[in-house]
C-alpha cells in the first residue's frame, strides 16, 4: 500500500510536469490548429538559459525568472520569424517546418552548450518533505509551482482585456479582427506563453533527467498523450490530462510492464484514444460536412 | 535513362571500394526515398516513425539470418511481408484521423520502438542493447567480384526493381485512388474510394520499401544501422535528435563493425552525439 501511495504521488509529480507541456500544446493547437512537435525542444532550449543563467552566478529563482521572459520573447520571435509565413499552408509543411525548428535548437543547443550531460540544481532542499517519506521535496515543489502555473494563465484568460482578447482571436478571427483586435499578434502572444510555460516544464523537469539536448523528447510524447487523452482543445482537460498519464506511467511502470517499457505506455495511451475515443475525454467531436 | 543505367552498371570498377559502398548506400537512400515518397508526395500522409518500421525490417532479417539458417536474399519477402503487415496495421487506426494526429501517433511509434526492442523479456531474439551482429554476404556463383561490389549490384538491382513495381503501382487504378485520396479525400470517398483501407495499403507499401534498404543497411552492407536513417523530409539527422531515435540507430550497433564500416561509420556519426540514452522520467 506504501509503495502504491509513493508511486500514486510521485505519479502526480510528473504529471505536472506533463500538464505544463499538455498546456502549452494546447494552447498552440487551440490558436492555430497546429501541433508543436518542437515544444520540447523550445522547453529544453529555455532549461540550457536558465542553466547558463546559474552557471553564470545568478540566484535561481532570478535566473528562473529571467528564462521566462526569454523564453516567452523567443516564443515571439519563432512565431513572427518562422511560423507564420507557413501558418496557413498544408499540414504537411507545417510538421516539416516544426521538425526543422527542432533540429534547428537541437542542434543550436548542442553546439552552444555541448552534448554532455548536465546536472541541474533543484531550488526546493533534497531532503524529504517534513518527514513524509512518499514525496521528495522536489515533488512537491514541482506539483506546487505547476498548479501556480496554471492559475496564473487562468487569471490571464479570465480576468484581463489581454486574455479575453486573446481568447476571442482564437475563437473568431475575423469577427476578432473587425472590432480591433490584433489577431496576428495575439498568436505570436499565445506561442510566446506556450514557449514560457514549456520553459518552467523543462526547468521542474531537468534535476530529474538531467540536462542534455535530448531531455525532453520522452516527456513530449507524455505530454501529446496527456493532450489527446484530455481533448486536443481543451485546456483543462490539457491539464488533467496531464496528470493522469503521470499516474497512469508511474503505476504501469511500477506494476505492469516495468520501467523499461514506460515510453510505451504513452504510445499505447495515444493510439489507444485515438483509436476508441478521438476527440479525447473532454474536446469537442469533429464532425466533417460531406 | 539508358546512359545513367550504363554509368551505374560500370561504376564499381571505377573507383575505390570505399566509395563502392557509399554509391551503395545512395541507392539504399534512393529506395527509402521512393517510399517516403509514394507514402507522402502520392497519398499525402505524414510519418514520422518510418524509423520504427526500419527496425522492425532490420531485427525481422538479423533474427531470421541468426535463428532459421536461410540464405540472405531469401530473407527479403519474408522481412517485406512482416513489414507491409506492420504498417497496414498500424495505420488503419491511424489513418482514420486527419495529417497531425497521424504524424502524432507514428511519433509516438519511433519514440517506444527502441524500448520495446531493448526489452529485457524479448532479449533473447533481438538480443537486447547489444543487438545482433549479422555477416556480409560474399559474392555467389563465385563472381569475381568482391562483397563491396556485390553488395552495390544486390541494391542496384532491387532499386531497379522497386522503381518499376512503384511506377506501375503508382501508373494503375491503386496509383489512381491514392492520387484521388491525396486530392480530396471526401471526393474520392464519394467515387467509392475505400479510403482507409487504401491509406493503410499505402501505409504499409511505404513501410516495405523502408523496411528493403533496413535490411542492406544492417545486413548486406556491413555497417552500423546508426548510419540508416530511411526518412527524407524528417531528414537524417531527426534520429540524432529525439534521444528516441538515437537509440533505435544506436542499440543494435554494438559490435555491428567490420573494418570496412569504419571510415563511414565514422564519417556519418559525426553528426550524431556519442552519450548514453539519457531516458525520461
Amino acid at each position: 500500500m506504501q509503495g502504491f501511495l509513493h508511486q500514486l504521488l510521485s505519479g502526480l509529480a510528473n504529471g505536472g510536469i506533463y500538464a505544463s507541456l499538455a498546456l502549452a500544446l494546447v494552447m498552440i493547437y487551440k490558436t492555430t490548429h497546429h501541433v508543436n512537435f518542437a515544444q520540447g525542444a523550445m522547453a529544453m532550449f529555455s532549461t540550457y538559459i536558465a542553466w547558463a543563467l546559474i552557471d553564470a552566478g545568478f540566484p535561481y529563482w532570478a535566473a528562473f525568472g529571467l528564462t521566462l521572459f526569454f523564453s516567452f520573447f523567443a516564443g515571439v520571435a519563432i512565431e513572427r520569424i518562422i511560423i507564420r509565413p507557413v501558418e496557413r499552408g498544408p499540414a504537411l509543411t507545417v510538421v516539416t517546418v516544426f521538425v526543422g525548428l527542432l533540429l534547428i535548437l537541437n542542434s543550436l543547443a548542442g553546439w552552444i552548450f555541448s552534448y554532455t550531460i548536465k546536472s541541474f540544481p533543484s531550488p526546493f532542499p533534497s531532503t524529504a518533505w517534513y518527514g513524509s517519506k512518499y514525496l521528495s521535496s522536489h515533488e512537491v515543489g514541482m506539483i506546487v509551482v505547476t498548479l501556480a502555473v496554471l492559475i496564473l494563465v487562468f487569471l490571464l484568460f479570465r480576468f484581463t482585456p489581454l486574455g479575453l482578447a486573446m481568447r476571442a482571436a482564437a475563437q473568431d478571427p475575423v469577427s476578432s479582427r473587425l472590432v480591433g483586435i490584433r489577431v496576428g499578434w495575439m498568436l505570436a502572444f499565445g506561442w510566446g506563453l506556450a514557449a514560457a510555460i514549456g520553459g518552467v516544464a523543462g526547468v521542474m523537469a531537468a534535476p530529474i533527467v538531467y540536462l542534455d539536448p535530448d531531455m525532453m523528447s520522452g516527456i513530449l510524447l507524455y505530454g501529446f498523450a496527456a493532450t489527446l487523452l484530455g481533448g486536443i482543445d481543451n485546456p483543462w482537460g490539457g491539464v488533467l490530462g496531464g496528470f493522469l498519464v503521470g499516474v497512469l506511467e508511474n503505476l504501469a511502470g511500477a506494476y505492469i510492464v516495468g520501467t523499461e517499457l514506460k515510453l510505451t505506455v504513452a504510445l499505447v495511451i495515444i493510439v489507444g484514444v485515438l483509436v476508441f475515443k478521438p476527440a479525447g475525454l473532454f474536446g469537442r467531436t469533429l464532425v466533417a460536412r460531406v | 535513362m539508358a546512359a545513367i543505367l550504363a554509368i551505374a552498371c560500370i561504376l564499381p570498377f571505377a573507383i575505390s571500394g570505399y566509395h563502392v559502398s557509399q554509391f551503395s548506400q545512395v541507392l539504399i537512400y534512393a529506395i527509402a526515398m521512393l517510399g517516403l515518397n509514394i507514402l507522402t508526395g502520392f497519398n499525402g500522409q505524414i510519418s514520422l516513425g518510418h524509423g520504427a518500421f526500419y527496425a522492425i525490417g532490420a531485427y525481422t532479417t538479423a533474427i531470421l539470418l541468426e535463428k532459421t539458417g536461410i540464405p540472405y536474399w531469401a530473407t527479403v519477402p519474408i522481412a517485406g511481408a512482416i513489414c507491409l503487415g506492420a504498417g497496414f496495421l498500424f495505420a488503419l487506426p491511424a489513418l482514420r484521423l486527419e495529417g497531425l494526429y497521424l504524424a502524432l501517433a507514428t511519433v509516438a511509434l519511433a519514440v517506444a520502438t527502441p524500448q520495446i526492442l531493448k526489452f529485457k523479456g524479448f532479449d533473447c531474439w533481438t538480443g537486447g542493447v547489444q543487438g545482433i551482429q549479422v555477416d556480409s554476404p560474399a559474392a555467389p556463383f563465385g563472381l569475381p567480384i568482391n562483397t563491396d561490389k556485390w553488395i552495390y549490384y544486390f541494391c542496384l538491382i532491387w532499386a531497379i526493381a522497386l522503381v518499376i513495381i512503384a511506377r506501375n503501382l503508382l501508373c494503375g487504378r491503386t496509383g489512381r485512388a491514392m492520387i484521388a485520396i491525396r486530392d480530396h479525400p471526401l471526393a474520392a470517398a464519394t467515387m467509392g474510394v475505400d479510403t482507409a483501407l487504401y491509406k493503410s495499403l499505402t501505409f504499409g507499401v511505404s513501410a516495405m520499401y523502408t523496411e528493403l534498404p533496413a535490411r542492406w543497411g544492417r545486413c548486406c552492407l556491413p555497417m552500423s544501422p546508426r548510419t540508416v536513417s530511411p526518412c527524407s523530409f524528417r531528414s537524417n539527422s531527426w534520429s540524432a535528435v529525439s534521444s528516441a531515435a538515437s537509440p533505435r540507430f544506436r542499440a543494435p550497433s554494438s559490435g555491428h563493425y567490420s573494418s570496412s564500416s569504419r571510415p563511414i561509420s565514422r564519417i556519418r556519426y559525426r553528426r550524431r552525439r556519442p552519450t548514453p540514452y539519457s531516458g525520461s522520467s
